[in-house]
């Protein structure tokens, strides 16, 4: 499978309320000890996350991608 | 998949505001929803309380997202900024406060108010439901507490409305109070994030 050229990125002012945790299909978030939540090496960018976030501070960026030469 | 139990916890909360219209005593077991979150927080440093069983967050998912009476639109930026979300858990901490100030009146012998506060300013009469089984002071308290519930849950659907589901969950003191119980808890822990 080709990597995701997005990646979720979650901003500072996460409120860590857990609803985009939720929607993720394929679990790539988490909440760390109840402060700010987590994106995981499987997102997939869908951006499902983003699009529920209450505090509008997901935002898809580009994934960096292991090895590339730039 | 097959729901968790604690998926269900929404009925819990609707419950809950619906048998305060038939008496309002039952507004006293609202002091779970108040005390949990925090006993968590404060013991095993998490939200887990926000983010699996509050029922009131489902609630507003519910209505907000599967039955849609939600613009789905990114509430204003102020809305999670430290400045507002703290102020607002002061704000809502001091009428709080008021409030129990207001049954410890009514305890020391001042009459009963038989009137729920909705959004600090409106009282609405409320003397159908049966008080006399307690004392004034246990009936002020349930009036008090369920003015705080309906309150949270009024202004929590005018944001759901106007934004998106769980708007509430931004601002809201309990998730503002827990999240700051956890960063405290692992202040150590915070470093600077990008
Ligand atoms: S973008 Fe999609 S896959 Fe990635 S964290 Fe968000 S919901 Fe999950
Ligand atoms: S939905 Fe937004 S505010 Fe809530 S935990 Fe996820 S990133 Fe943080
Ligand atoms: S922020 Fe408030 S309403 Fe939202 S899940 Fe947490 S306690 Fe419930």
């Amino acid at each position: 499978m080709p990597v995701p050229k997005k990646k979720a990125h979650v901003g500072k002012e996460c409120v860590a309320c857990g609803k985009c945790v939720k929607e993720c299909p394929v679990r790539a978030l988490s909440v760390y000890k109840g402060m700010y939540t987590l994106v995981g090496d499987p997102c997939i960018g869908c951006g499902k996350c983003a699009k529920t976030c209450p505090a509008g501070v997901i935002e898809l960026i580009a994934r960096k991608v292991e090895g590339a030469t730039a | 998949m097959k729901k968790k139990w604690y998926e269900y916890l929404w009925i819990v909360s609707a419950t809950y505001l619906a048998l305060g219209f038939f008496n309002i005593l039952f507004a006293w077991l609202g002091l779970i929803c108040f005390m949990t979150p925090l006993i968590i927080s404060i013991a095993k440093g998490s939200k887990s309380y926000c983010n699996t069983y509050c029922g009131r967050g489902q609630l507003f998912t519910l209505l907000g997202g599967k039955l849609g009476f939600s613009r789905k639109k990114t509430p204003p930026k102020f809305l999670r900024q430290t400045w507002f979300r703290y102020s607002f858990l002061t704000f809502f901490m001091t009428m709080f406060l008021l409030m129990i100030y207001n049954t410890f009146l009514v305890f020391a012998g001042a009459t009963l108010t038989e009137a729920v506060t909705l959004l600090w300013v409106f009282n609405l009469p409320w003397q159908w439901t049966a008080t006399s089984l307690a004392p004034p002071g246990v009936a002020q308290f349930a009036f008090g507490f369920y003015g705080v519930m309906l309150t949270s849950t009024v202004l929590g659907l005018i944001t759901m409305i106007l934004f998106k589901p769980n708007s509430w969950c931004v601002y809201c003191p309990m998730g503002t109070m827990t999240q700051g119980i956890c960063k405290l808890k692992y202040r150590k822990e915070i470093v600077e994030r990008t």
